[in-house]
């Protein structure tokens, strides 16, 4: 069994002028100890389903249109929020993108690391202490008990994600959901927070679902990518699989995106136009507008995501005629 | 903490010198003369002349100003020329009335404004929401004496429930003090509570929007955790600002209040001492009053520094 099962998730948002669905028929499965990337732009609807996993989407606006997400053979999207009040934390926890912001100001980090575990687990308040400055050691702060009465405004950018990382680890959770975990540090940074992730999912054996618009870091990190684009997953394979030959166009063109040191390029490469906005999709397929080898198919119907190579499945009605050759099959 | 303390109470220092000396400009700047209010109006010119003589009216008004400094850095208010008593004495015997008062008001601000605004703000745009913000409204429109004549009338004459007026100290019978306190209290409050209703909402509306509110979620905390710590720590520190000026309102608001219940405070005191021109007591009076603001303020500064690190360690 899988540790966490997304089936046909389907979560809109109520607005001015009518639901809008910000994620459709996601489904997905993760297994124990696992690292799944979840990649797209910015407005693919990557937070939207890592949010509906935790059940924090604001409702209203948000509502649960249809779909289920089972984690340890418990549905989570049955529960009540009092329910999932424990399984944030033990079972599921997350980080976010923004470091600066997503710690309380008023309180010091030793507080909000020993109240996570305190909502959990009954500890007395020296081992609670204790606890709260193995791992902010484990996290690579220095002087951990020093830092204990710190106030976040006192750290940098690079330490206020540690912490988070610190306090979404303190419970000992089955799977960290990493929403853009390194987005908004510098890139120094951001090589040494992915080290950190890695070592601990080592240590403490938990699957991790990092979210990012940044192919390198899923190449870095994941063993199995899922592409997002406008809302709907577009592309699942091993990590190794789509980078060698990816079938949809629009992850070839993520992968395009990536600038590269050894290759002789004098400009970057974009994907040209932008994400439609949730109330403009195009009919058919949602990138058919960017598309280059866009055909009048494409715009006809909505293609389904199907599994078109073992393990591999892309949603794009000519993804095997353009994909390009296997390295594999190169070999004389 | 207690460097902020230190830093206030030092900066109130020039805010009392200047409050003085409007106080003490204020009171010869409008017409009328004390000798004359004293003296009555059977009295003869060079009776008047004389009197004024003795209170020291005839001097230059510099001259005058530097008697009352003078006695202001010997800890000398001066004597009141109507009551016949020393300033410092007659601001005693009621200060505590309006303090008392202001500060049975601001418990019910409290209790009113910050409840009705975190219900409301966690329920947005529901029908609690709108009903709280409709009384939020009808409180901050309605004014307090005409909010005090309609519970003095249902509440005083129709029903019988609680005094009219006059006042019962507090050390002499604290349920009687209650009893002639409440309908002063609550008409002073309203006004105030529905503007701190608004505030709160506001504030927590805003706060419940930060992401640390969703990473105290994330983290499998009660409900009542998220809102009651992290979101009410944060909220708080700009209604304490708001709190502070709300003590402010509240100690001017009752000198109205005090007339309508009748209630003998410092309103009274300084009313009666500005309409017979009696300069000690308005000037005495005053920077007694402005001190006890100022003290509120710098409570209020500490308090700040209390709730936010940010603020401590600047």
């Amino acid at each position: 069994m899988s540790l966490l099962e997304v089936r046909g998730l389907t979560t809109g948002f109520m607005t001015g002028s009518g639901e809008i669905t910000a994620i459709e028929d996601v489904s997905f499965s993760l297994n124990a100890g696992e690292i799944l990337g979840i990649v797209g732009e910015s407005g693919s609807g990557k937070s939207v389903t890592a949010l509906s996993i935790m059940g924090l989407l604001p409702s209203p606006p948000a509502r649960l249109i249809s779909g289920e997400v089972i984690f340890e053979g418990q549905t989570l999207t049955n529960m009540s929020d009092r329910q999932m009040q424990t399984i944030r934390g033990p079972g599921i926890s997350m980080i976010f993108q923004e470091p600066m912001t997503s710690l309380n100001p008023v309180f010091s980090i030793g507080e909000q690391i020993m109240e996570t575990i305190r909502a959990h687990e009954r500890l007395s308040p020296a081992k609670l202490r204790e606890r709260a400055i193995e791992m902010l050691d484990k996290v690579g702060i220095p002087s951990a008990a020093r830092r204990m009465d710190d106030y976040p405004h006192q750290m940098s950018g690079g330490q206020r994600q540690r912490v988070m990382i610190a306090m979404a680890l303190a419970c000992r959770p089955r799977l960290l959901i990493a929403d853009e975990p390194t987005t908004a540090l510098d890139v120094t940074i951001q090589a040494q927070i992915l080290d950190l992730l890695m070592d601990l999912r080592d240590e403490f054996g938990m699957a991790i679902i990092i979210i990012t618009h940044n192919m390198g870091v899923i190449a870095e990190t994941a063993d199995r990518v899922l592409v997002m684009y406008a809302g709907r997953v577009i592309e699942e394979a091993p990590v190794a699989t789509v980078f060698d030959r990816p079938l949809h166009p629009y992850t070839r063109g993520l992968l395009e995106c990536v600038p590269s040191l050894t290759e002789d390029r004098a400009r970057l490469v974009a994907i040209p136009g932008t994400l439609p906005e949730p109330t403009r999709r195009p009919p058919g397929c949602r990138f058919s507008v960017r598309c280059s080898h866009a055909i009048p198919a494409c715009s006809a119907a909505l293609p389904p995501l199907e599994l078109l190579e073992p393990d591999h499945s892309a949603a794009c009605i000519r993804a095997l005629d353009l994909a390009p050759i296997r390295t594999a099959d190169l070999a004389p | 903490m207690i460097r902020v303390a230190i830093g206030r109470l030092l900066s109130a220092l020039p805010v009392l010198l200047i409050v003085s000396l409007i106080s003490f400009g204020l009171m010869r700047l409008i017409p009328g003369d004390p000798a004359a209010a004293i003296a009555g109006i059977s009295a003869t010119p060079a009776q008047l002349a004389q009197l004024r003589v003795d209170l020291g009216l005839d001097q230059p008004l510099l001259v005058q100003l530097l008697r009352y400094y003078e006695g202001l850095v010997q800890g000398d208010l001066g004597r009141s020329l109507l009551l016949g008593k020393g300033v410092f004495a007659a601001t005693m015997e009621r200060l505590p009335v309006t303090i008392g008062l202001s500060l049975y008001a601001l418990v019910i601000t409290l209790l009113i404004g910050l409840a009705a605004g975190i219900i409301a703000a966690l329920r947005q745009n529901s029908i609690v929401d709108q009903a709280a913000m409709m009384f939020a409204m009808i409180g901050i429109s309605v004014p307090s004496f005409f909010l005090g004549l309609v519970m003095i009338i249902v509440f005083g004459v129709h029903l019988g429930w609680l005094p009219t007026g006059g006042y019962i100290p507090f050390s002499q019978d604290p349920l009687g003090w209650l009893s002639s306190s409440t309908m002063p209290a609550i008409s002073l409050a309203l006004l105030q509570a529905g503007l701190l209703a608004r505030i709160t909402r506001s504030s927590m509306l805003e706060v419940l929007r930060q992401d640390y509110i969703r990473t105290a979620r994330a983290k499998g905390l009660p409900m009542r955790q998220v809102i009651l710590k992290h979101a009410l720590a944060n909220a708080l520190i700009p209604i304490v600002t708001v709190v502070g000026i709300i003590v402010t309102l509240l100690v001017s608001g009752a000198v109205v209040t005090e007339a309508l219940f009748s209630l003998p405070g410092m309103g009274q005191l300084l009313t009666q001492a500005v309409l017979n021109r009696d300069y000690p007591m308005v000037q005495g009076g005053l920077l007694l009053v402005t001190t006890f603001l100022v003290m509120v303020n710098i409570l209020v500064d500490v308090l700040y520094a209390a709730l936010d690190p940010r603020v401590r360690y600047e």
